[in-house]
């Protein structure tokens, strides 16, 4: 069987991240990471792997330094590394992201692809689906549960109140829950080995089957007509008192605020 | 493209075991706003199996008109059916605005469509409003009027962009729950009722359907509370949420929690507030244990007081609570709830 994963390498937005006085998002003060939605797809894959069998291709877009969160896949026990990296892709939105993604894809061999379900800048749930459109494969969003069952998945597919247990033939694409797993840890010896292995790099002429109109900043349906750092409106009071003194802060507070 | 040809405001009207989601009105009460600004009207697409007789309840929250897609093949949802079934509806009647809810229906069905019918959508929006685009005149570039402009958060909610989409049709955006107003409904209103069918063929796209399971419905959704007392990690464990219950309980509220507390198996999904679970906006909002990471925050800063309990006084959660309180949860919500009872007592 022949796995592809998509991940994104996405600022770390989770714990330790401060605000500007002014409000607005300390961003010096962020790393990245692999995107956790990606992570849990990618960790499908290598229990898929364990489990029948497989050869786990991780693919990436974004810029040369994207090569971070393939080394830690492969690292993790993926098997091959795929960088899509082009000046001319730059600024894509979602549309023009599962275009590109798709035309690299197309040179791949699979059975599955799994993407993560959303990504954490971003947070659109998009791009997965919209690959598979571009593909003309079936899609399972949501999956909290994988298996494999002859020449098809059986996967659980989350809903808000339900569930529905959902089987389709190969190939087919599927988009992760964070909730799905929790991830391994890379090995010493895998990211000794991670390091040692070649990634391959795509450019636009390598994609496959893709017009040029629909690529990058130029290709993207959406434009931005404006973007800013939210305002939020600020901390207010800060009391640190004894527990009685705090139970009286605060049933005065929900006295003054007509709450009680 | 000939932009010109694409009228109409569109909603795509989620329905789930023949019942309308709440999602479906708050997108047509938004949608007569929008229609009303381009002298337009509105039109509720209604995708399912049995589903007709649902058409005069949109037509009391405002649709003009309703087309009708009903097929066996819709019974349940499946991406592709319901892919199919709106993308050709798409096609045939070019609407020029089609919103369709963010939830996980709409979240699934939204990208697949656009990609089929190749224009661009803008995920989780929270205003949507006509406009210009560009927003101010450009030299060089023509304005165009009329646009949809789509607000949406991003980064976990610490950016805010304005997004169009200018060049192509339909302007295609999913619209969170909660987030728009329903309008009173008409009692008696109709619709025009137009039935439509592209045909369903079953292909590779069409998944099995193998078992269908509930979740144990929790009663009260916490988007509905006025009154909510969430509980992060810090609570310490499943058992120690009772003192959290005895409070909601003096207070008529309901208990939520975050992220960390679902992911710990403490309590189910449908009780966490963020930017993966729900977005909450009651009257007061207790966060207690709770760190107040961004994507927490996203999920409740709309809150109209918001008071938090947490022994770190570095948490973030103090950056939005209007009340901070820094001490041990375990000491302070019992003595809390106590307190409240004697008040509420003494009022009466």
């Amino acid at each position: 069987m022949k796995i592809v994963v998509c991940v994104k390498q996405v600022p770390d937005t989770a714990g330790g991240v401060k605000f500007n006085p002014d409000g607005t998002l300390d961003r010096g003060a962020m790393l990245t990471i692999m995107n956790p939605d990606d992570k849990a797809g990618l960790e499908a894959a290598l229990r898929l792997k364990d489990q029948y069998g497989a050869e786990v291709t991780v693919v990436t877009m974004g810029l040369p330094k994207a090569e971070e969160v393939l080394r830690e896949a492969m690292a993790m026990g993926a098997d091959k590394g795929v960088l899509v990296t082009d000046r001319v892709l730059g600024g894509a939105d979602t549309w023009a992201t599962s275009t590109t993604l798709a035309g690299a894809i197309r040179n791949l061999e699979y059975d599955l692809i799994i993407t993560g379900r959303q990504a954490i800048d971003g947070d659109t749930a998009q791009v997965g689906p919209q690959i598979s459109e571009h593909l003309n494969i079936p899609v399972i969003s949501y999956a909290q549960d994988i298996k494999i069952e002859g020449d098809s998945v059986v996967v659980e597919r989350q809903y808000e109140d339900r569930y529905h247990v959902v089987k389709a033939k190969m190939p087919c694409l599927i988009t992760a829950l964070s909730e799905l797993n929790e991830p391994r840890y890379m090995t010493p010896g895998g990211i000794f080995d991670a390091y040692k292995q070649e990634i391959t790099v795509w450019g636009r002429a390598d994609l496959k089957d893709v017009d040029d109109s629909n690529l990058g900043l130029k290709g993207s349906p959406t434009k931005i007509a404006k973007a800013s750092d939210k305002v939020r409106k600020g901390a207010g009071e800060k009391v640190s008192l004894d527990p009685d003194e705090s139970v009286s802060y605060i049933v005065d507070k929900l006295k003054v605020k007509h709450v009680i | 493209m000939n932009l010109e040809e694409y009228k109409g405001v569109y909603v795509f009207a989620q329905q789930v075991d023949n019942e309308i989601s709440s999602i479906a009105f708050e997108l047509l009460g938004k949608a007569k706003d929008l229609a009303k600004d381009l002298n337009t009207d509105v039109t509720a697409v209604l995708i399912g199996s049995g589903v007709k007789g649902l058409a005069d309840q949109l037509a009391e929250y405002g649709a003009d008109k309703v087309i009708v897609v009903d097929d066996p093949e819709l019974k349940d949802y499946r991406t592709e059916p319901y892919a199919h079934a709106l993308a050709s509806v798409i096609n045939k009647y070019k609407p020029e605005i089609m919103l369709v809810g963010a939830t996980a229906i709409g979240r699934d069905l939204g990208p697949r469509v656009s990609a089929r019918v190749a224009t661009g959508l803008t995920a989780d929006c929270t205003v949507l409003e006509i406009g210009d685009f560009p927003l101010q005149a450009v030299p060089g570039q023509e304005q165009l009027h009329n646009q949809l402009l789509m607000t949406r958060p991003a980064f976990g909610g610490n950016t805010i962009a304005t997004i169009a989409c200018p060049y192509n049709r339909p302007q295609m955006a999913t619209v969170r729950a909660g987030v728009m107003q329903k309008i009173t409904p008409i009692k008696g209103a109709k619709a025009n009722v137009e039935e439509f069918n592209p045909g369903f063929t079953p292909d590779n796209k069409y998944v099995e359907i193998l078992d269908i399971v509930k979740a144990v419905t929790n009663t009260v959704d916490i988007m509905d509370a006025k009154i909510l007392v969430s509980g992060g990690r810090g609570v310490g464990s499943p058992e120690n949420f009772k003192i959290l219950e005895d409070l909601a309980e003096v207070l008529g509220g309901t208990v939520s929690c975050s992220r960390a507390v679902v992911d710990s198996g403490w309590k189910p999904k449908d009780l966490q507030v963020g930017q993966t679970g729900k977005t909450v906006r009651p009257n007061v909002y207790f966060a207690i244990g709770i760190s107040g990471a961004i994507q927490h925050v996203a999920g409740m800063e709309e809150s109209d007081i918001i008071i938090a309990i947490n022994k770190d006084a570095d948490a973030p959660i103090f950056d939005v609570a209007d009340y901070g309180v820094v001490g041990d949860l375990n000491k302070i919500v019992p003595k809390l709830t106590e307190a409240l009872k004697a008040e509420i007592a003494a009022a009466k």
